[in-house]
C-alpha cells in the first residue's frame, strides 16, 4: 500500500443555501479543490452524502457529480455511512490511491438538508438509527443522543452547564472561519437560557440543519507532480463499527466504534494520542464530543468534560478541538461533514488557519461518526 | 422606468376596515398544543364568527369606505376582492359584495388571488382603471379569514380581517398616489393546492428568500424610483405575518419604530393575510395629518410585493370620523377559548 497525500482542498460556505442545488454545491467544492490541486482531471470520484434520495429526490450521485464537474466517464461512486459519509468517502478515496489503483482521486462530500420542511428533515436524519428497534417507536435522532446524555450526566454526576465549554469553544473558533454557518461567539448565559430540543439536549448543544459541500484531491505521496509544497500526508485511515441500537450496546456509555477506529489509526500512524496536535471531533451533540474524547483515549472514562472545563480544548490548549467551529458552529451538512473536517485539518497543517492556527501543528486527527457512533471513521494527517 | 403612475393623478377617496370581534389568545392555543418553539409570535388573533366569511366582512368594510368617500355605490365601475379565503372556488366574492352594497349593474367584479397581496394587486388594478379614465371610481378590498392548520406554527397567527379602498380622481382624494412599484418572482414559499383544506409552507424558506427578499426589493425599489429616503415618510406599513418580520424589514430599510408602530396591528389581530398591509394602512389613515407621506408595502407568498407612496390631503380631516375607525374594531373584542374557536372555524368533524 502506498502513502497518500492531500494536494487540494475546496469548500462552500455552510448555510441555508436556498438558491443552490445539491449538484451546484458539489460542483463548486470539487472545482475549487481541483483548482487548489492544479489538476484538470481525476481518475475517480467518491461522493459522501446521506440524504440526497430522501430529501432531494436524487440518487446515483457519483455519476451525476462526475458529469457535472466535467469528468464524465471516470469511476464515480456515492459512499454512505449516515452522518459519517464524508469520512467514509475519504476512506474509500484513500484506499483507491493507497492500493495503487488510481493516481488522482477526488473525495467530495455534499448535502442539502434544507430542501424540505423541518418534519421531513427530522424524519430523514433518524434513518441513521435502527429502524426496526428504535425509530419505529417514534424516537428522533436527537432524542437518542439525549438518552445518552441523560444517563451520562447521571452516572458521572454532571449538570448541563458542564457541557457548555464545548459550544463556547466551537462558536469562538467559528468567528474566524468565513465558511462557518454561525460566526458569533456564544456566552455561558446564552447557553444556559437556550431552549431544549430533547431534554437535556438544548439548541446550543446541537449542530444545525444546513447545506454545504467540501472536496479533497488525493494523490500518491511519491507522485505529487509538483504539488509537494502544500501537500499533507494521510498517516492513517481506519474505521470501526458498533450496533446501531443503543439498547444493544454492551456499554452504552462507551463509544466502542470510536475506540476501535482510533486505536487502528494510532497504530497505522505510529503515534500515541498525546502526540495529536488537534482533533476535529464529531460534535453533532456536545455529548458526542465528550464520549469521543474518552473512547479515543484523550480523557478517562467519565472525565471527558474536564478537558473543556480546564480550558484545554481551545486553540492554545493541550488538545484543540473543532478548530474552525466544528459541527456545532461551522455546521453539519451531514454526509459532507467528514470532508469539511479533513479540509480544516489540512488547512491547519498547511499553516493557513489564520487567527485559528494551532501553533506547531504537525499531527491532525479527524473523526466522522455515522449514527450514534455506529460507524466511526478516523483519519490522521501529518505535515 | 419601473415606477407605475397613471396618466391622470388618482388617490384614495374613501377607506374602511373590518375586524371580527372574537379573539383567541396565543397562550390559549399553546395550552392546547403544548407551546411553540421560538416563543409566541403575537398576543392574540381575530377569529371570524359562525356567520362571517370574507364576503360578509368585505361588505362591512365596503360600506365604511363608501361612507368616508361620500359617493354613491352606483358610481363604482369595479369592485374587486382579493383574498385567499374566497367563499367559492368558482363564483366571485366580489359580485356578492357589489350586490349587497348596491353597486351591481355596470361594474366589474372579479376575484383576485396572490396570497397576502391579492388586495393590493386589486388596488393596483383599481389605480389603473381610474388613472386611465376608464372609470371615475373603483373599489379594491383585501380581506381574509385565513385557516390555520391545527398544531402548525401558523395557527398562532392566521387571523381574520381586512380593508376596502375606493380609488378616484386626485382632486377628490384624502390621500394622493405618488406612484407604485411591484416586484414579483416565482417563489413557492407557501401555497394551497385546489382541494387541500390547509395551505403548506416551507418553514424557514418563507423568511429570507420570500418575505424579506420581496419586501425589501419592493420597498427599496419604490424608494429608489421616487428618489426618497425613509425619513421622507411619516409612516410605513409592511405586510405583517407576525410582529417580528415587519419590524426587521423596517429596520433593514432604515425606518424607525415610531414610523411603523401605528400601522402594526398583527400583535392584536393576527395575520389578516390579504387584508394585512391594507388594514395597517387604514389604522394610519385614521390618525394621519394632511401632508403626511405614507409607504404601504405588501407581501404575498408565491411571491411578490406591491409598494405604494401616498400623500395625505386636507380632505382627510372631514372623512376620518365618517365610519368606525380601525382601532375601534381592534379594541372591540370578545375572547373565546380553543373549543369555540374550533367550532367557529369549522374544525370539528360533524359526521
Amino acid at each position: 500500500m502506498r502513502d497518500v497525500s492531500v494536494v487540494g482542498i475546496g469548500q462552500t460556505k455552510v448555510k441555508e443555501h436556498w438558491d443552490k442545488s445539491l449538484r451546484g454545491l458539489a460542483t463548486e467544492a470539487v472545482l475549487a479543490a481541483m483548482q487548489d490541486a492544479h489538476v484538470d482531471h481525476a481518475d475517480a470520484l467518491y461522493v459522501g452524502n446521506m440524504l440526497s434520495g430522501e430529501l432531494t429526490g436524487q440518487e446515483n450521485l457519483g455519476a451525476l457529480i462526475a458529469d457535472a464537474v466535467g469528468l464524465r466517464g471516470i469511476e464515480a461512486l456515492k459512499v454512505e455511512a449516515a452522518c459519517g459519509g464524508g469520512g467514509a468517502a475519504l476512506r474509500v478515496g484513500y484506499l483507491a490511491v493507497a492500493s495503487g489503483q488510481f493516481d488522482v482521486v477526488i473525495v467530495a462530500g455534499a448535502e442539502k438538508l434544507t430542501e424540505t420542511s423541518n418534519c421531513s428533515t427530522t424524519a430523514a436524519l433518524a434513518l441513521a438509527a435502527d429502524g426496526d428497534y428504535e425509530t419505529m417507536h417514534g424516537i428522533s435522532f436527537v432524542a437518542l443522543n439525549a438518552l445518552l446524555m441523560k444517563r451520562y450526566m447521571y452516572e458521572f454526576d454532571l449538570v448541563p452547564e458542564d457541557f457548555a465549554a464545548f459550544t463556547l469553544n466551537s462558536h469562538a473558533n467559528a468567528v474566524n472561519n468565513p465558511y462557518a454557518m454561525f460566526r458569533s461567539a456564544i456566552t455561558l448565559d446564552q447557553y444556559k437560557k437556550s431552549r431544549d430540543i430533547a431534554d437535556p439536549i438544548s439548541v446550543m448543544d446541537s449542530a444545525p440543519v444546513c447545506d454545504g459541500a467540501a472536496a479533497l484531491v488525493l494523490m500518491p505521496t511519491d507522485r505529487l507532480n509538483g504539488n509537494g509544497a502544500r501537500a499533507v500526508k494521510v498517516a492513517a485511515s481506519a474505521s470501526g463499527t458498533d450496533s446501531l441500537g443503543l439498547h444493544d450496546r454492551r456499554d452504552p456509555m462507551w463509544l466502542s466504534a470510536v475506540e476501535i477506529s482510533s486505536k487502528k489509526a494510532y497504530a497505522q500512524a505510529g503515534i500515541a494520542p498525546k502526540e495529536v496536535d488537534l482533533f476535529e471531533v464529531h460534535d453533532a451533540f456536545s455529548i458526542m464530543s465528550v464520549m469521543s474524547l474518552e473512547a479515543a483515549g484523550f480523557a478517562e472514562r467519565g472525565r471527558g468534560v474536564n478537558l473543556a472545563r480546564e480550558g484545554e480544548i481551545g486553540i492554545q490548549g493541550k488538545l484543540p478541538i473543532s478548530t474552525m467551529g466544528g459541527l456545532k458552529a461551522r455546521g453539519h451538512p451531514v454526509g459532507a461533514t467528514g470532508v469539511y473536517q479533513a479540509v480544516e485539518a489540512v488547512t491547519q497543517l498547511r499553516g493557513e488557519a489564520g487567527k485559528n492556527q494551532v501553533p506547531d501543528a504537525h499531527v491532525a486527527m479527524t473523526q466522522s461518526l455515522g449514527g450514534v457512533a455506529a460507524n466511526a471513521v478516523t483519519h490522521i494527517f501529518v505535515n | 422606468m419601473k415606477l407605475m403612475k397613471p396618466k391622470r393623478d388618482v388617490g384614495i377617496i374613501g377607506y374602511g376596515a373590518y375586524v371580527p370581534r372574537y379573539r383567541i389568545r396565543a397562550e390559549e392555543i399553546a395550552r392546547v398544543w403544548g407551546g411553540v418553539e421560538d416563543g409566541l409570535p403575537l398576543e392574540e388573533k381575530a377569529v371570524a364568527g359562525l356567520d362571517e366569511d370574507t364576503v360578509t366582512m368585505s361588505i362591512e368594510a365596503a360600506r365604511n369606505a363608501l361612507a368616508r368617500a361620500g359617493i354613491g355605490p352606483q358610481q363604482l365601475r369595479a369592485l374587486w376582492v382579493g383574498s385567499e379565503s374566497h367563499a367559492y372556488a368558482v363564483k366571485p366574492s366580489s359580485t356578492i359584495v357589489a350586490e349587497a352594497i348596491g353597486a351591481a349593474g355596470s361594474i366589474l367584479a372579479a376575484d383576485w388571488e396572490f396570497a397576502c397581496k391579492a388586495g393590493t394587486e386589486a388596488l393596483q388594478a383599481a389605480i389603473g382603471l381610474v388613472g386611465s379614465e376608464m372609470a371615475e371610481y373603483a373599489m379594491a378590498i383585501g380581506m381574509d379569514t385565513a385557516q390555520g392548520r391545527p398544531h402548525d406554527a401558523l395557527e398562532y397567527t392566521a387571523g381574520a380581517g381586512g380593508a376596502a379602498y375606493i380609488v378616484g380622481p386626485a382632486e377628490n382624494a384624502l390621500a394622493i398616489l405618488e406612484g407604485s412599484y411591484s416586484y414579483v418572482t416565482d417563489t413557492p414559499d407557501f401555497f394551497r393546492r385546489e382541494h387541500q383544506h390547509y395551505p403548506q409552507h416551507g418553514n424557514r424558506f418563507t423568511g429570507e428568500p420570500a418575505y424579506f427578499d420581496h419586501t425589501l426589493r419592493g420597498a427599496q425599489g419604490l424608494l429608489d424610483e421616487l428618489g426618497y429616503k425613509p425619513s421622507d415618510f411619516a409612516y410605513a406599513i409592511f405586510h405583517q405575518p407576525n410582529v417580528k418580520f415587519p419590524q426587521t424589514a423596517a429596520k433593514q430599510l432604515g425606518f424607525t419604530k415610531e414610523q411603523i408602530t401605528p400601522g402594526l396591528l398583527s400583535g392584536k389581530i393576527g395575520n389578516t393575510y390579504s387584508g394585512a398591509a391594507m388594514i395597517g394602512n387604514t389604522a394610519v389613515l385614521d390618525i394621519a395629518k394632511p401632508g403626511d407621506r405614507i409607504l404601504m408595502c405588501s407581501f404575498g407568498s408565491g411571491a411578490g410585493s406591491d409598494a405604494f407612496s401616498f400623500v395625505v390631503t386636507e380632505k382627510i380631516r372631514e372623512r376620518h370620523a365618517k365610519a368606525p375607525k380601525t382601532m375601534w374594531y381592534v379594541q372591540r373584542r370578545e375572547v373565546i377559548d380553543y373549543a369555540l374557536y374550533a367550532r367557529y372555524r369549522g374544525k370539528l368533524v360533524m359526521n
